[in-house]
């Protein structure tokens, strides 16, 4: 009997999360805006996902294994990747696109870099703005089938008029899951209720940005001007699928307000101030950058320390 | 009212239904009895029997090795047969003293007990040394110590630890509903030793047939309240409690008195009792024997010094293979890979597993999800002290107040990459505990 039992230090138990269940909970709670997506664009948004997902999967694989390192491809973290790369593209990107993505989102961002948990920006959003300086144009024409022109956050920024229900819904032009609020709220709420992620990030994020278009915006406290802006573009899914992103964010609670306040502030800036009508993605790939410096300034106190009565 | 509570924190499966509504069982050792000199914080006991010496139960075998130290009785009668290092729940091998069982349990004539009233604070706190009390919970810090503060006036609260936090555990539960009168006159002693001092009853509310209990028992104390605390891992760590009952703080280089505070565990405070009121010393401990593997999960009063392969015999033997078994509870236990141990002063618990989360789960990468830091109930930053800890970053773990983990395992427990956080943090910290000592030591000289 002696020789089967299993050694070990304290705790003994451990709790059933685990990081594979963790990323299957987020590609569960995209699946929503994905389904609009294919919904709203048509089955060439389908394949865009399915071929961004398979090059970040294989990707990984193939790396892994010419490496010689453990696969580790079934955490599911390159399926996020993927996946959220996917629902960043506009639907009439050629095939190419997505596979030039999902390898450089998975090899240059997150592998090279020592692979899940060691990447400093979100590779999902990496290989988006790398996309977006390289091929401008394919990632900036939203025409498809279903819809023609810029889209409403463009429309927003030449001062031309908008259908803020049409924005919620999804029904408008824009990349394949940006366009619809209601399915990346419906997400986001899986993901809220599943304890994966909190509303420190999103909601300082979201409220930050509303007071400064409030402020700088030029249409001053426009409850239309305001829900036209956070229904449109890649806010949302940026909010609760992107700044929130583990790896990428700050770990401490203090720290996490101060990255959702300093989102808040670039976009903005980007989207008021800037050439393009969109922000959202540049301000999430800098404000990761700032991360380090943000968890050092707010590290928490232990317990007894200071501060309280003794 | 807000429920009283800490922070951080986790909850979990608490498996306690397995032996909570059976009665405590007494039951007697067969085989030899292992006294280790060391169940105890503080210099090992030095023993004062030898090889071939008669010894009656409750005679007195090893004393004191100084101020911080317990004594320890023999509890049964027979012949001591060796004094020779012994294996222990830890793994390591202690100078123990082994008793070879007459079966006959002649027992010393205890000296006589005066009435409480009548007896000095010095006296009551002689008595409680004499008696080898020590923390029963799981440290083993001498009681008489704990008692014996500084300034004893400024100690404004005593509280009774029965959170019994730890899964699995209930034996201070069976204790609080079999015997409460013993743990409120237990209790009453403390108060007696500091004046100014209230007394709180600290219950986790998983138990409200204890609290209420409790109250019923207390309604006509004014000096002793019940508390109800939240259900949270762990509630029962000393600075846990002390700030869930009190609202008061204390960090690693503090004692509870400098909070005003002092902490005992149930079964400490019954002790307590049988010393005062009785004059009994402690020879007797109530340990849960339990698990998914054991075919009959009893409490057992069982006497210190009783091997663990009977106290797994007393009830009814495995039923499955077990995998993994552990004294004390799942969170903060040790694994053993051996049966053949004794039962000490500091041995709550005996569970017996058939399934072993650490080695059938595999270890990934940390993906920063911060759920460490939420648990954590010092507030610390396990995943980076574990990194700091795994490259021996000397410097950087005590900027993150690395030393005031109290090693209660959430963090490991919680962690979705089944990184071995705590077990990193801990070995890290009992090299800077052997440094500072050896420090100190040179500092001396």
């Amino acid at each position: 009997m002696s020789d089967l039992m299993k050694v070990s230090s304290n705790p003994h138990v451990r709790s059933r999360t685990g990081t594979s269940s963790i990323m299957l909970t987020v590609v569960i709670a995209l699946l929503p805006a994905a389904g609009f997506g294919i919904y709203n664009f048509g089955l060439r948004a389908l394949s865009t996902i399915l071929i961004t997902v398979a090059s970040a999967v294989l990707t990984e694989l193939l790396f892994e294994i010419i490496c010689r390192k453990q696969i580790t491809i079934g955490d599911y973290s390159a399926v996020v990747t993927g996946l959220l790369l996917a629902l960043n593209l506009p639907v009439s990107v050629p095939w190419w696109i997505g596979v030039v993505g999902g390898v450089f989102a998975i090899l240059v961002v997150k592998m090279l870099f020592g692979g899940l948990g060691q990447n400093f920006m979100n590779p999902a959003l990496g290989a988006r703005c790398f996309l977006l300086i390289s091929f401008t144009s394919i990632m900036t024409n939203f025409d498809c089938d279903a819809y023609t022109g810029a889209t409403p956050l463009a429309d927003l920024k030449s001062g031309i008029d908008v259908n803020i229900m049409d924005m919620v819904i999804g029904r408008t032009a824009g990349t394949i899951g940006e366009t619809s609020m209601i399915a990346i709220v419906i997400g986001a709420c899986i993901l809220i209720l599943t304890g994966v992620i909190d509303l420190r990030v999103p909601g300082s994020y979201i409220i930050s940005f509303v007071i400064f278009i409030c402020i700088f915006g030029g249409h001053g406290v426009d409850t239309a001007y305001i829900a036209a802006h956070l229904a449109g573009g890649g806010l949302m899914l940026g909010a609760f699928f992107m700044a929130t992103d583990y790896v990428t964010r700050p770990i401490t609670k203090r720290g996490q307000i101060l990255y959702g306040i300093l989102l808040g502030i670039l976009t903005g800036i980007f989207r008021i101030f800037g050439p393009s009508a969109e922000g959202v993605s540049y301000a999430i790939i800098i404000g990761n950058l700032l991360v380090p410096l943000i968890e050092k300034i707010t590290l928490p106190k232990a317990f007894g320390k200071g501060g309280e009565k003794a | 009212m807000a429920r009283l509570t800490f922070h951080g924190g986790v909850h979990l499966y608490d498996g306690k239904e397995l032996s909570k509504d059976k009665p405590i069982k007494e039951v007697l050792p067969k085989g030899d009895l292992v006294y280790p000199l060391s169940q105890h914080i503080g210099a090992p006991a030095k023993p004062i029997v030898e090889k071939g010496d008669h010894v009656l139960t409750g005679q007195k075998i090893a004393e004191a090795g100084g101020f911080v130290s317990a004594p320890i009785y023999a509890t049964v009668s027979g012949t001591v047969k060796a004094v020779e290092p012994r294996r222990v729940v830890t793994g390591d091998k202690i100078m123990s003293i082994v008793v070879e069982n007459d079966g006959l349990y002649e027992e010393v004539a205890y000296p006589p007990v005066k009435p409480l009233e009548e007896m000095t604070n010095e006296e009551i706190i002689d008595r409680i040394r004499e008696a080898g009390v020590v923390g029963m919970g799981g440290a083993g810090f001498p009681t008489h110590v704990k008692l014996s503060p500084k300034e004893p006036e400024k100690i404004d609260y005593v509280i009774a630890n029965c959170a019994e936090c730890e899964p699995y555990l209930t034996s201070d539960y069976r204790r609080m509903i079999e015997e409460p009168e013993k743990l409120v006159k237990g209790l009453k002693v403390s108060l007696r030793l500091f004046e100014n001092a209230r007394g709180i009853l600290a219950v986790e509310d998983n138990k409200p047939d204890c609290i209420e209990i409790l109250k019923k028992l207390t309604k006509d104390e004014p000096r002793i309240s019940v508390k109800a605390l939240r259900t949270k891992y762990p509630q029962g760590a000393e600075r846990q409690i002390i700030y869930a009952a009190t609202g008061r703080a204390i960090n690693s280089s503090m004692l509870p008195a400098d909070a005003g505070c002092v902490v005992d565990n149930v079964d400490t405070i019954v002790a307590i009792y049988h010393a005062v009121y009785e004059g009994r010393p402690l020879m007797h401990r109530i340990v849960t024997v339990t698990g998914d593997a054991v075919a009959d999960p009893r409490n057992f009063i069982v006497r210190i010094g009783t091997n663990y392969h009977e106290l797994i015999e007393m009830a009814g033997g495995f039923k499955k293979e077990p995998v993994k078994i552990i004294s004390g509870g799942p969170m903060m236990g040790f694994g053993l890979f051996d049966l053949d141990v004794p039962t000490t002063k500091t041995a709550s618990a005996l569970l017996c597993l058939t399934k072993d989360d650490v080695s059938s789960m595999k270890e990934g990468p940390c993906i920063n999800c911060g759920r460490c830091m939420e648990v954590c109930p010092s507030r610390l930053t396990p995943g980076m002290l574990s990194d700091c800890a795994e490259h021996y970053d000397e410097e950087r773990f005590l900027a993150l107040d690395g030393m005031e983990c109290v090693e209660c395992g959430c963090c490991s427990y919680i962690c979705p990459a089944k990184r071995p956080l705590t077990q990193t943090i801990k070995s890290m910290r009992k090299m800077q505990l052997a440094k500072r000592k050896k420090q100190e030591e040179r500092s001396i000289d």
